[in-house]
C-alpha cells in the first residue's frame, strides 16, 4: 500500500515539489477513471476544487494552513454553502444549502480541497450504503460487495486512492465499519468533540462526525482540524483540545488493553475472530498489558439502540414536509401534501425507523420502550466507565463479518441490523473509538476496533499507530482502485 | 340546581428579548414578512438550537414574581406535532420539568384578597402565522414570531367565575410589566389566553368535564367567553344533556363559543428529551442576581401605599396596576407633593388627559415636579382650585412650571374687588391732592394713585382694575 498519505502530501507540498494543484488534478482524474464503477460520489465538481486549489497555491496565508491542498470528500449528509447536500434522499434531491456546516469552514481554514461529495445510506440509515435514493456504491475489495455504510462512499473514496482523506459522520458504526470493510482507517471521535452543526441529523444524541484515512497519524491530523467547542452547537464540549498527532508514536508499552470476556460471538465469522485476535497478539508483544474486562449489557445494545435512534430521527425528520424546502408533492389539501410528498420522499428503511420511533415515543409506549432504553444506555455507559478502570483501550471486532454481498441483507433489517453489533455501543456511551485494518479473509478487509475513555482520542490514535508499525499481513490491490 | 364554576387559564407571554431564543435573529414579529428568519429558525437540515441566556434569565424573572419555586435542574423538551408554521416539525419546550412550579397570584375578590396557584411556568419558543386565503386556495406563512421567546403560565383550577378571571389575568398582566419580561399586548399576541372552564353541582368533589376555549383577544373577550360558556354549560346540565370534552373557540361576531375539535381528535405530541440542547443547571448565585434584580411587585407596593402613605384602597390599587402610573406618583410625591392630593390628580386629571391624547404615563408631557410644584401652590392657598385647574391646562400645553405660568397670566394678582376696596378708600382719602388734580382734568394724576394702591398690595393688585376702581371711587365722591 503505497498511496500518498495526508502527512506524505503536506511534506511535499512544504518542500516545494507539488502545488495543490497537482493532488487535487491527481483526485479528480482517478474520480474520473474509477468512479464510474465505484460510484462513491455523489457530486463532483471540477471546477471549483480547481479554483480552490489554484488560490490556495497563490495566496501566502495558507502557506502554514495544517492540511494546505490536500483534497478530501464529504459524505453528503453534511452541509456545502452552494453545493447540493442530499444525505443520499429524493426529499433533498434538489435542496441546497444555505450555510456550510462547521466541519466544513473548518477545513477550509486549513486550506483543504473539497473535490466532492459522497454517496450514504439514506439519512445514515443502512450499514451497507444500499439504502441511497440515487446508487449503490462498490467495495473497492470486490466489486459485487458493499463498501459497509452508512459512510459507504467516503470509505470507498478513501480505500480507491480517489482521495487520502474524507468525513463520515457515525451513529451506529457508520465510520467503523465501512473503513473495516473497505480497508481504511476510520475514527468516530467522542461526542461533543467534533461540532455537529451542518451535520443533517439522524440521531441527535448518538451522531458523530469523523475522518477516514489510511492511517491512525492522518486520522489525528485531520482530527486536530476539525475538533473543538463551537458556540453553535450546545452539545459540542469545551474539554481541553491536544495536538492528537503529538506522541502517537510513543508505543504501547505500559498501555493496558481490554479485551471482553464474554464477548456475544453469534455471526461472528471465523476469520475475522482469528484476524482480530492475531492482532491483539501483536499489540501484546509490542508492550501492552491484555486484561480481560466485562461489558454485562452488551448484549442489549442493539435492541437499545433500534429505539433510541429511531425514536430521535422519527422527530429529525419532521422538518421534511415539503414547505420550505425540499421535495413538494402536488396535493390538494395540506395533509395530502405531507403525505404525498413524504411518501415520495422517503425510501422503505427510513420510513420504517419514522414508524419505530413514532410508536417508541406514542403516549402509552414510551414508558414500555424509549424510557427503558434510556435506562439500559444509562447502565451500558457505567459498564464502560467500570471497564475503564482496569483498561486503558478495548479491543475487539469492528463488524462481525468481512463485507457481505450487494443485495444480500437489503431484505433482511434484523441480520443488518445485528452487523452493528460491536459498533453500537460506543455511541450510546459517546466513546471514541476507531477501527484499524487488521486483516484480509478470502481478498475482504478486516477491522480492529478500538475504544477509548471519553476524550481520549489520543490513547486509541496511539495504539493504532502502534499496531500499523507491527502489523504484517500482505495487503492486495484494490480491484477498483488507482493503479500507483 | 346551584353550579361551582371551575376555571384554570393559560397564558403565553413573549419575553422581550433583543434575539430569538435559539437563534440570532431581530425578536420582531411586526416587521416585512419572513425578514427575521436564518436556517436555524427556518429549520434548515444540519441546523441547531443554542438557548438566549436573556431568555432564560427573563422566565426565571417570571418565575420568582409569580411565587414559584425554581427548577434549578430544568431540562427542555420536544414537543412533536406537522402544521407549516413549526419549521421543524416540533415545538422546543419543557414537559416534565418546567423552570418554575407551585407560584401563586393574589387578586382582590368583593374586598377579600384570594391566592390563585400557579402550577407551572415553563420556556418554549413560539411558532410562525399563518395566513389563510379566504377562499381556502391557499396559506401565506410569516416564519419572523418562529423562535420568539415565550414562557406557558398554567394556572390551578382555583378560578371561580369570569370575572375572576379577568381580574387574574389583569394580576398577571401588571406583574409582567413590572418585572418588564414583556409587552403583555394581548391586541398585538404579545400576551396570550385559552381557558378550561367545567362546571359541577355545589358541594360535588370531582369535576365535570372541560371545555377548552381558545382565541379570545380581550381581557373582555375572556371574561365574555367565559360568561357564554357558564350559561352553555349550565343549559346543558339542566336539560339533561352531557357536556362534552372538546375545544371551543370564541367567535367575536357572535360573542359566542363554537367547537373545534373533540378529545379523540386530540394530539398525541410524543414529548421526549430535547437531544440537542444541554440540562438546564442554574446556579444559586446566577438565581440570586435574579431575584435581586426583581422590582416592588404591584401587591407590595399595594400595601406599601395603604399603610405608609395612608391611601385609600381603591386609589392604591387604581395607582399600582400599572408600574408606569406608580413610578409617576412616587415621583410627584418625591417632589414634595401630599399624598392624598398627588393621588387625586394622577388619577383623575393626569390619567385623563393621557388617554385623551393616547398616551402613556411614560410620555406625559408634565412633569411630575411640576405637578408637585402646582400641588404645593394650592396648598399655600395662593391659588384657588378653579385657578389650579387653568394652570394645570397651561403647563400641560407649555411644559413650564405652576410658578411661572402663576406670575405670567397673573393668577396671583389680587383681582377681588372687596379685598381692594378699602385700599382705593384710603388712598383716595389720603391723597386728596392727586385726586383733586385728576378732577382737574390732569390725567397722570391717576397714575400717582394707582402707585400709591400698588405700594399698598405690594405690587399683587390687578393694575386694569385698580385703574378702573380708582375712578368709578373719584367719580363717585
Amino acid at each position: 500500500m503505497s498511496l500518498p498519505t495526508v502527512k506524505q502530501i503536506l511534506q511535499s507540498l512544504a518542500a516545494g515539489e507539488t502545488r495543490a494543484r497537482d493532488w487535487v488534478e491527481m483526485s479528480l482524474r482517478a474520480i474520473r477513471e474509477i468512479d464510474g464503477r465505484l460510484k462513491a460520489f455523489l457530486w463532483v465538481d471540477e471546477e471549483q476544487a480547481l479554483a480552490a486549489a489554484d488560490r490556495i497555491d497563490r495566496a501566502k496565508m495558507y502557506q502554514n494552513a495544517p492540511l494546505r491542498g490536500v483534497p478530501y470528500a464529504a459524505k453528503d449528509n453534511i452541509v456545502t454553502r452552494g453545493v447540493r447536500t442530499t444525505a443520499a434522499s429524493r426529499i433533498l434531491e434538489n435542496y441546497i444549502p444555505p450555510y456550510n456546516a462547521t466541519v466544513i469552514d473548518k477545513l477550509n481554514q486549513a486550506a483543504a480541497v473539497m473535490v466532492g461529495k459522497t454517496n450514504m445510506d439514506e439519512f445514515a440509515m443502512g450499514s451497507s450504503t444500499e439504502t441511497s435514493a440515487f446508487q449503490k456504491t462498490a467495495n473497492p475489495y470486490g466489486e459485487d460487495r458493499v463498501p459497509g455504510g452508512s459512510s459507504g462512499g467516503s470509505a470507498a473514496a478513501v480505500a480507491a486512492g480517489l482521495v487520502p482523506f474524507a468525513l463520515g459522520s457515525d451513529t451506529g458504526g457508520s465510520i467503523r465499519q465501512p473503513a473495516a470493510f473497505t480497508g481504511c482507517f476510520g475514527l468516530k471521535p467522542t461526542y461533543g468533540r467534533v461540532s455537529r452543526y451542518g451535520l443533517i441529523a439522524f440521531a441527535s444524541s448518538l451522531d458523530q462526525i469523523g475522518p477516514f484515512t489510511r492511517t491512525a497519524e492522518d486520522a489525528a491530523l485531520v482530527l486536530n482540524a476539525i475538533c473543538g467547542h463551537d458556540p453553535m452547537d450546545s452539545t459540542s464540549s469545551r474539554q481541553p483540545v491536544p495536538d492528537f498527532a503529538d506522541g502517537i508514536e510513543r508505543g504501547v508499552k505500559g498501555l493496558r488493553v481490554g479485551i471482553v470476556r464474554h464477548l456475544p460471538e453469534e455471526g461472528l465469522e471465523p476469520g475475522v475472530k482469528e484476524a482480530v485476535e492475531r492482532a491483539i497478539r501483536q499489540l501484546e508483544a509490542a508492550g501492552a498489558e491484555i486484561v480481560e474486562i466485562d461489558l454485562p449489557h452488551m448484549e442489549y445494545a442493539v435492541a437499545t439502540y433500534y429505539l433510541i435512534a429511531p425514536a430521535e430521527a422519527s422527530s429529525n425528520l419532521a422538518r421534511y414536509d415539503g414547505v420550505r424546502y425540499g421535495r413538494r408533492a402536488e396535493a390538494s389539501s395540506l395533509i395530502e401534501m405531507y403525505e404525498k410528498s413524504r411518501s415520495e420522499g422517503f425510501g422503505m428503511e427510513v420510513k420504517r425507523r419514522i414508524i419505530i420511533g413514532t410508536y417508541a415515543l406514542s403516549s402509552g409506549y414510551y414508558d414500555a420502550y424509549y424510557k427503558r432504553a434510556q435506562q439500559m444506555r444509562t447502565l451500558i455507559r457505567q459498564d464502560y466507565e467500570e471497564a475503564f478502570k482496569a483498561c486503558d483501550v478495548i479491543a475487539m471486532p469492528t463488524a462481525p463479518t468481512t463485507a457481505f454481498k450487494l443485495g444480500e441483507k437489503l431484505d433482511n433489517p434484523l441480520q443488518m441490523y445485528l452487523n452493528d453489533i460491536y459498533t453500537i455501543p460506543a455511541n450510546l456511551a459517546g466513546l471514541p473509538g476507531a477501527s484499524v485494518p487488521c486483516g484480509f479473509v478470502d481478498g475482504l478487509p478486516v477491522g480492529l476496533q478500538i475504544i477509548g475513555r471519553p476524550f481520549d482520542e489520543a490513547t486509541v490514535l496511539r495504539v493504532a499507530h502502534t499496531y500499523e508499525q507491527v502489523r504484517d499481513f500482505a495487503w492486495p490491490k484494490p480491484v477498483l482502485g488507482v493503479a500507483e | 340546581m346551584n353550579y361551582e364554576t371551575i376555571i384554570g387559564l393559560e397564558v403565553h407571554v413573549e419575553l422581550k428579548t433583543d434575539t430569538k431564543i435559539f437563534c440570532g435573529c431581530r425578536n420582531d414579529s411586526k416587521s416585512e414578512p419572513n425578514t427575521n428568519v436564518c436556517p436555524i429558525c427556518l429549520g434548515h437540515p444540519g441546523t441547531l438550537p443554542v438557548l438566549n441566556e436573556r431568555a432564560l434569565e427573563l422566565a426565571v424573572k417570571a418565575a420568582l414574581a409569580l411565587n414559584c419555586k425554581i427548577n434549578q435542574r430544568s431540562k427542555f423538551d420536544r414537543k412533536n406535532y406537522f402544521y407549516p408554521d413549526l419549521p421543524k416539525g416540533y415545538q422546543i419546550s419543557q414537559y416534565d420539568k418546567p423552570i418554575g412550579e407551585h407560584g401563586y397570584i393574589e387578586i382582590e375578590v368583593n374586598g377579600e384578597t384570594k391566592r390563585i396557584g400557579i402550577t407551572r411556568l415553563h420556556l418554549e419558543e413560539d411558532a410562525g402565522k399563518s395566513m389563510h386565503a379566504a377562499d381556502g386556495s391557499h396559506t401565506l406563512v410569516d416564519y419572523n414570531r418562529t423562535g420568539v421567546p415565550l414562557i406557558e403560565i398554567v394556572s390551578e383550577p382555583d378560578i371561580r367565575s369570569p370575572e375572576e378571571a379577568r381580574l387574574y389575568l389583569e394580576a398577571l398582566k401588571s406583574i409582567m410589566e413590572y418585572c418588564d419580561v414583556s409587552d403583555c399586548k394581548m391586541e398585538e399576541g404579545s400576551l396570550r389566553c385559552d381557558a378550561n372552564i367545567s362546571l359541577r353541582p355545589v358541594g360535588a368533589s370531582e369535576f365535570g368535564n372541560k371545555v377548552e376555549l381558545k382565541n379570545m383577544n380581550s381581557f373582555r373577550f375572556v371574561q365574555r367567553a367565559l360568561e357564554y360558556e357558564v350559561e352553555r354549560q349550565r343549559e346543558r346540565y339542566e336539560n339533561g344533556e352531557p357536556v362534552i370534552q372538546e375545544t371551543r373557540r370564541f367567535d367575536e361576531a357572535t360573542q359566542t363559543t363554537v367547537s373545534m375539535r373533540t378529545k379523540e381528535e386530540a394530539h398525541d405530541y410524543r414529548y421526549f428529551p430535547e437531544p440537542d440542547l444541554v440540562d438546564l443547571d442554574i446556579d444559586d448565585a446566577w438565581l440570586e442576581r435574579i431575584r435581586a434584580s426583581l422590582p416592588e411587585l404591584p401587591s407590595a407596593k399595594r400595601r406599601r401605599y395603604m399603610e405608609e402613605l395612608g391611601l385609600p384602597s381603591y386609589d392604591a390599587g387604581v395607582l399600582t396596576s400599572d408600574p408606569k402610573m406608580a413610578a409617576y406618583y412616587e415621583a410627584v410625591i418625591a417632589a414634595g407633593a401630599d399624598a392624598k392630593q398627588a393621588s387625586n390628580w394622577v388619577m383623575s386629571d393626569v390619567s385623563g388627559a393621557l388617554n385623551a391624547q393616547g398616551k402613556s404615563f411614560a410620555e406625559c408631557p408634565l412633569k411630575p415636579e411640576h405637578l408637585a410644584g402646582l400641588i404645593g401652590e394650592m396648598a399655600s392657598g395662593k391659588i384657588s382650585s378653579k385657578q389650579a385647574r387653568e394652570v394645570f391646562k397651561l403647563m400641560w400645553e407649555t411644559g413650564k412650571s405652576a410658578a411661572e405660568i402663576i406670575k405670567e397670566k397673573g393668577f396671583e394678582q389680587i383681582s377681588d374687588p372687596a379685598q381692594l376696596q378699602p385700599i382705593i378708600d384710603e388712598v383716595v382719602a389720603n391723597n386728596s391732592k392727586s385726586v383733586a388734580d385728576f378732577k382737574g382734568g390732569k390725567e397722570r394724576a391717576l397714575a400717582a394713585l394707582v402707585g400709591q394702591v400698588m405700594k399698598a398690595t405690594r405690587g399683587k393688585a390687578n393694575p386694569t382694575l385698580v385703574n378702573e376702581m380708582l375712578i368709578e371711587k373719584i367719580n363717585s365722591l
